[in-house]
């Protein structure tokens, strides 16, 4: 995981839940590529062809409500969203996208600041966001160790596979 | 030395620690790891992470409940799937097809014991706060490392205390209380946060009755639920289980993050309009809409109350030509039992279509799904756009009273008019 996370801002409502983030009707998908085309499909249908790798999702309050979904987390991660930055999010999603290796973070009334376009720089171990455009930055709230160290590792499932090899 | 919640009291035990704070991170053990036929990705994570041995199948739980029994080929496929894995890892407790919901099944089969950590893939598993365990539901790939580790990660939670006094009115039911709480606290109401429900009137209130309230802490945003065990917890437990159970008390100078007391003296049945939980409104200012489909199930609302009160309700009479009730008990206990005391005979003969134990249409599987523009008033706990079928169909969450008062006059209507 790179220190800083560099990206351009797409901004969200708030209770944006996993049915927008990935429409259910796409659940039987199970290729990586293929989940990803539809990621946010439910709230911004053209978000895909507006977004670059490395871009940061940014979101009012209680992102990734609803179902307990895993394939809204997968879709943001291979969409290679670079960051989720909400007023809260959900805590199945929160956990789940932890697991995947999205790296998230919780920033009071930050939907309300950043523009769609601004270029951000989310700095995860220090709990800020620069908003290189406006030149402003944002405190948020920090990761607990922990969670950074799974991030770091890009996710749970590494980190389990590497344990268990090590076992054998 | 600080003061504790009994949930910290449990996840400290859990943890092997000598006590943990709100914030913290720690890896706990878990009691009971449940997985629902939605989620054969847990068993792909598990493999996928290199897992081949189950840590303690005793302490596994598989239930086939949202598509029991299996409406398609895919549905089938993924029950095969589990069961086989099931088979061959060892694990003791399989709940097929015709078992039940599994909030309602797990108890029943005294896999739920006060001071427990039980993690299952599915939210509503804050129901068990009833007895005084600790309950939170996760995605695949976390129940898969605890089919690994035996363990998770889990952030403590901060507790919410809800007080709730007054005596409930006839027609109105524990379903009311907490669509009420909803609307006041909202969906995000109790984020990563833990709902404590206590006061004279929980007191009150059956087993049954404290299931539906600590099921439904979830649809505001709570990871958990927690009534403190009494006298009929005990009971409970102990008719189901062989275990002795250990309860765990709140230190009395506990700092809740939050405090809310109600009066439900004076509540009137409630609905939640479509298309969100918290849109709840008291029945005499709800809309008298047509009611296409009554829906009386699931692990909120489908317990012997909830059939007691409906048959109480239809006995001898006849629901409207126009609407149509579907009853699905949430379990197969449930189902004996409301057989036994007729409750069955008196909704069929009053019109109603049963079926089998499990989910039903609440997550729109199958057994009653809504065609578009088409409105159903249910006794189920979610009423997102296309939960039960059709995204163009409309849902009114309502205590089991409401629906069947509803399917009596096929219109929207206030139990106590017709009890
Ligand atoms: S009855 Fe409904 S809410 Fe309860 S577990 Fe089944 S699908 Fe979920």
């Amino acid at each position: 995981m790179q220190k800083t996370i560099k990206g351009k801002a797409h901004v969200f409502g708030p209770n944006i839940d996993t049915d927008q983030i990935y429409p259910g009707r796409y659940l039987e998908l199970t290729r990586p590529e293929d989940i990803a085309a539809h990621a946010l499909e439910g709230a911004d249908p053209n978000f895909m062809r507006g977004m670059a790798p490395g871009d940061i999702v940014v979101s009012e309050r209680n992102f990734g409500c609803g179902s307990s979904r895993e394939h809204a987390a997968i879709a943001l991660k291979h969409a290679q969203v670079g960051a989720v930055v909400a007023e809260s999010f959900a805590r199945i999603f929160f956990r789940n996208a932890i697991n995947l290796g999205v790296p998230l973070m919780v920033v009071p009334g930050i939907a309300s600041k950043v523009f769609p376009g601004d270029e951000l720089e989310v700095d995860l171990a220090e709990g800020k966001v620069q908003n290189l455009t406006k030149k402003e930055m944002y405190r948020g709230e920090q990761l607990a160790d922990h969670v950074l160290e799974i991030l770091a590792h890009g996710g749970i499932k590494p980190i389990f596979r590497k344990r268990l090899s090590r076992e054998l | 030395m600080r003061w504790l919640h009994a949930l910290e009291k449990i996840l400290s035990r859990a943890a092997g620690k000598k006590e943990v704070r709100a914030g913290e991170i720690v890896n706990a053990k878990v009691d009971l790891a449940e997985v629902n036929d939605l989620y054969l990705q847990v068993i792909s994570s598990f493999c996928e992470m290199g897992g081949t041995k189950v840590w303690d199948p005793e302490k596994v739980a598989f239930v086939l409940d949202h598509y029991a029994p299996a409406p398609s080929i895919k549905s089938a496929a993924n029950q095969k799937k589990m069961r086989e894995f099931v088979w061959e890892q060892g694990i003791p407790h399989l709940f097929d097809i015709n078992a039940g919901v599994c909030h309602q099944v797990m108890p029943e089969a005294g896999l739920v014991w006060p001071g427990m950590l039980l993690v299952a893939t599915d939210s509503h598993t804050t129901t068990h706060g009833a007895f005084g365990a600790f309950g939170t539901g996760v995605g695949a790939t976390d129940l898969a490392t605890i089919l690994i580790s035996g363990e998770l990660w889990f952030r403590v939670p901060e507790v919410i205390k809800i007080r709730l006094e007054g005596e409930l009115q006839p027609g109105t039911m524990a379903k009311d209380v907490v669509l009420y709480l909803i609307s006041e606290l909202g969906t995000d109401g109790a984020v990563y946060k833990a709902i404590e429900y206590t006061g004279p009137t929980v007191a009150a209130m059956s087993v049954a009755e404290r299931m539906v309230i600590c099921n439904m802490a979830v649809e505001m945003g709570a990871k958990t639920s927690y009534i403190r065990p009494d006298k009929k917890t005990l009971v409970y437990i102990k008719k189901h289980s062989k275990r002795d159970p250990v309860v765990f008390d709140t230190d009395p100078a506990y700092q809740y993050s939050d405090y809310h007391s109600f009066d439900v003296s004076n509540l009137e049945p409630q609905v939640a309009l479509p298309h969100s939980v918290d849109k709840s409104v008291p029945i005499s200012a709800a809309p008298a809409v047509k009611a296409n489909q009554c829906f009386i199930g699931t692990c909120t609302g489908g317990r012997v109350e909830d059939f007691a009160i409906a048959a109480k309700i239809l006995a001898g009479k006849r629901i409207h030509s126009q609407t149509r009730l579907v009853v699905i008990p949430a379990s197969q206990q449930v189902l004996l039992e409301c057989m036994k005391l007729g409750y069955i005979q008196s909704l069929i003969e009053a019109g109603a279509t049963i079926s089998t134990p499990g989910c039903g249409p609440c997550l729109g599987a199958h057994e009653g799904v809504l065609a578009p523009g088409e409105v159903c008033v249910s006794a189920s706990n979610r009423n997102f756009p296309g939960r039960m079928g059709s995204t163009e169909a409309s849902i009114y969450l309502t205590s089991p009273a409401t629906v069947a008062a509803t399917a009596l006059a096929g219109v929207l209507t206030d139990p106590r008019a017709v009890l």
